[in-house]
Order: C-alpha cells, then sequence, then structure tokens
C-alpha cells in the first residue's frame, strides 16, 4: 500500500508503472516533464504517462469519495443542530461537501474513468476514503472539532494541490479551497461558543477535541520515510510538499488556537521548540491509522452500509428521471413530426 | 447484491457553462451528468451557483462538443505567431504623435 498524497486519499495502491517504455514513449515522457517542469497545465486531451493517469485517478477519485462519505458524520446532526442558525450552517456545509464530490468525480472522468465506476468501486468497499470518517459523531462538539479540525487539515492539504499540475483538478481545488475555508471559521467558532460556555459545555469541547486530535493528524498520511510514491508524485507536481511537512505546519497553526480556545491538546509530549520555531509532538499510532484504513474503525460498515442504502432507495428517482427524459424525447419527436406533415400539406 | 450499480448506465454528460453577471460572457466552469437538458439546468444551479455564482446557465452535452486536438496545436496556431504586424505595438510612431 502506498500513501501518494495523505489527505482524503490514504491507502493508494502501488501507481501503474509503463514497464520497458519504447523509444517513442521515453521521448513522449521527457516531453512531458518538460512541460511539467516548466509549471505548464496538463489537460485531458493531453499525451501523459499511464502512471500519471492511474495515479490521477485513484487520488482525485477517493478524494471524492471522502467527499461524499464525509457527509455522513456531520449528516447525524442536522436534525439535533442546537439552533436554526446552527441547523441551515450544517445543512450548507453538507451541501458543500456533496458540491465538492461532483466537482471532483467529474474531474476524474476526464482521465477515462466512469462515474458509474467510481460509484460501483465505493459501494462494493473496493475504494479507499479518508480513514477520519470512520470514526463516530458522538456529541454535538464533534461538529465543531469536524469543522475546525478536519477541515483545517484538508485546507492545508488542498491548497498545495491549487497548483497541482493536472488542470481540471487544480481548477476543482481552487472552488473547493474557496468553499472550505467557511466550514473551518463556522466549526471553530461553534467550538468557541462551547468553551467560553457552561463547565458541562467545556467539557464536551475538551472531549471531541480529545477524540479528533490525533485522526486529525493522521489525515496527513504516514511519515515522510513509509510513503514511497511521495517522490514520483513530487516529480509529477501532483503533490507540492510531503506528508511530514503539511503535518508540522497543521500542528503549528492549529495549537495556538486551541490555546486561544483554552482546550488541552491531549499530547503530553507537545512543545514548542524555540529552536526551530515548531512544535514538537507526541508518537502517532499508526497500527491504528492502519487498521481503520483496512476497515476496522468504528464506523466502517456503517458509512458504507449508509451509502448503499441512499443508492438503493433512490434508485427509483434515477429510473423515473430516465423515463420521463425518454417521454419528452418522444413528445418532441412527435411534436417535430407533426409540424413537418402540416406544413408538408 | 454483488454488483450493485453496474447495471446502471450513466446519465449523459453535461458541460456546464455559467454567466457571473449581465454584461459578461459565459464560461465554462465543470460537468455534470443529468437525464435531460432540463434536469442539468437544475443541477447546474446546485452544483455551481451556490453562492450567486450566476445569472444565466448553459448546458451542452459533451458528446456534441468538437474539440481541436492538442496534437495539431503547432499546426493550427503556428501560422499567426509571425504575424505581429496584427498588433498595434508593431508599428512606430513618433512620440509627439498624439491620440494614436
Amino acid at each position: 500500500m502506498c500513501h501518494i498524497s495523505g489527505m482524503y486519499t490514504q491507502g493508494l495502491d502501488t501507481p501503474g508503472r509503463d514497464c520497458c517504455p519504447s523509444p517513442d514513449t521515453a521521448a513522449l515522457e521527457a516531453r512531458f516533464q518538460q512541460r511539467v517542469d516548466a509549471d505548464e497545465k496538463i489537460e485531458p486531451k493531453d499525451w501523459m504517462p499511464a502512471g500519471y493517469r492511474q495515479t490521477l485517478i485513484r487520488q482525485i477519485s477517493q478524494h471524492a469519495h471522502s467527499e461524499i462519505v464525509g457527509m455522513l458524520p456531520e449528516g447525524n446532526w442536522i436534525t439535533r443542530a442546537p439552533s436554526l442558525r446552527r441547523k441551515v450552517v450544517l445543512i450548507a456545509k453538507v451541501q458543500d461537501e456533496g458540491g465538492h464530490g461532483m466537482y471532483l468525480y467529474s474531474a476524474a472522468e476526464t482521465l477515462g474513468v466512469s462515474r458509474a465506476r467510481m460509484l460501483e468501486q465505493l459501494l462494493a468497499g473496493t475504494a479507499k476514503y479518508s480513514s477520519i470518517f470512520n470514526y463516530p459523531t458522538l456529541t454535538w462538539a464533534d461538529v465543531g472539532a469536524i469543522g475546525w479540525l478536519v477541515d483545517g487539515a484538508a485546507i492545508m492539504n488542498q491548497i498545495p494541490l491549487c497548483r497541482c499540475s493536472y488542470g481540471p483538478y487544480a481548477r476543482a481545488m481552487v472552488r473547493i479551497c474557496k468553499e472550505e475555508s467557511f466550514h473551518q471559521r463556522q466549526g471553530f467558532e461553534i467550538m468557541l461558543s462551547l468553551s467560553r460556555g457552561s463547565a458541562g459545555q467545556r467539557a464536551m469541547a475538551q472531549d471531541a477535541l480529545n477524540r479528533w486530535w490525533w485522526p486529525s493528524i493522521m489525515m496527513f498520511g504516514p511519515s515522510d520515510g513509509q510513503s514511497k510514491h511521495t517522490e514520483q508524485s513530487m516529480r509529477w507536481k501532483i503533490k507540492r510538499f510531503t506528508n511530514d511537512e503539511l503535518r508540522q505546519r497543521f500542528i503549528d497553526t492549529t495549537v495556538p488556537q486551541a490555546q486561544f480556545l483554552g482546550l488541552l491538546v491531549p499530547d503530553p509530549k507537545l512543545r514548542w521548540n524555540e529552536g526551530t520555531r515548531h512544535y514538537e509532538f507526541g508518537e502517532i499510532d499508526w497500527q491504528e491509522f492502519q487498521s481503520v484504513l483496512k476497515g476496522n474503525g468504528p464506523c466502517n460498515r456503517e458509512r458504507l452500509e449508509a451509502r448503499r442504502n441512499a443508492h438503493d432507495r433512490g434508485t427509483w428517482v434515477r429510473e423515473a428521471a430516465a423515463a420521463h427524459a425518454l417521454k419528452q424525447q418522444a413528445r418532441a419527436q412527435s411534436a417535430r413530426r407533426t409540424k413537418d406533415s402540416e406544413e408538408a400539406a | 447484491m454483488n454488483n450493485p450499480v453496474s447495471q446502471d448506465q450513466d446519465w449523459p454528460l453535461f458541460e456546464v457553462f455559467i454567466r457571473s453577471r449581465a454584461g459578461l460572457e459565459h464560461k465554462h466552469v465543470g460537468s455534470l451528468h443529468a437525464a435531460d437538458a432540463q434536469m442539468a439546468v437544475e443541477h447546474a444551479r446546485d452544483v455551481y451557483t451556490r453562492r450567486q455564482e450566476g445569472v444565466s446557465i448553459w448546458v451542452v452535452r459533451s458528446s456534441d462538443i468538437t474539440a481541436s486536438d492538442p496534437a495539431e496545436a503547432d499546426a493550427l496556431f503556428e501560422p499567426a505567431r509571425d504575424k505581429i504586424y496584427r498588433h498595434p505595438t508593431f508599428y512606430a510612431i513618433p512620440d509627439e504623435v498624439k491620440n494614436l
């Protein structure tokens, strides 16, 4: 298993490689790399190495799946949001995530994979999505923690993806990043309200931070030494920073925010290093990460079950829409025929 | 349920163009699947204009678009490269001449 980009796309398999490229392919590859090195964007109909195409299909589709599955943990709280304001905000956020999934599926399709195929892989459980969404949302504070930490980590990873060498992915990421900023801020606002609230509310906020901190840190994927294909992805400019660089950046920006909230980051080894100007932090439990990724997290089965149910229950809608489209088409045709024969008569 | 989706065909793919405000041209923003053009417009509203990004939407079936081939880009666009006389800066006009 390899981890090309970490965020939202953990658990990529080995990217396809051209074995023994012919002299022609070698020339094309050299030309392709020149274009990438010159920061030119690659567009769908341009020649690209098979490995580049496969890597992007996996990364973009896993990212899309993550957005779609990512609707579930927060969707869990829509009916129980504590006020109408919180409720409309949460609905808008979850709808955005659905939209992000749509942008990304479209971007993946430009590489030659069908939407039905990607959906099939998600529902069959053979596609990966970000392990973070296999954790449960036990209290309202979890909705705040997700916006603040999970979306915060996602933004950290996604901003460099706006400069990804593949045009359709980069353009989708620009749109997504603009929208994510609201997600993170509304989450922090929830945490701020709770942390300035009653003792019970403060405890709820602290408990959410305790449970979401480490899984959020893991979202950046394995350490650089374990991430075998980072180098290739960086050469192709699919990836611009390593997992560890992004993780460090996230910790450095998030710890002061936790301090502002008056909450304690659940890491006894966390401390500021004046020399490096970075936070040092404790060991990450990679066994937990691998186990959740392999399907043994608290909610893996529930998430897939929810997606399958949604798909099954939507069958009649899709059938009705298709039947309606056919009927409209037939009506338009027969109206044209009638008009033609009247004109002829 | 061994193969939950494969019997489903994807709905046709539509390309979406949005006019961001009156007076500007429609610009390509992305694509989506829909059963027909009407549904494509409705979905485009939800997918691409959740924050007032547009005042008008065009959709067109992707299969109806004919595109130039990137491999032939040189043959198509090269002929314009040496025709710099098509640009106003090609012409040297003395500084004292105004309003040209």
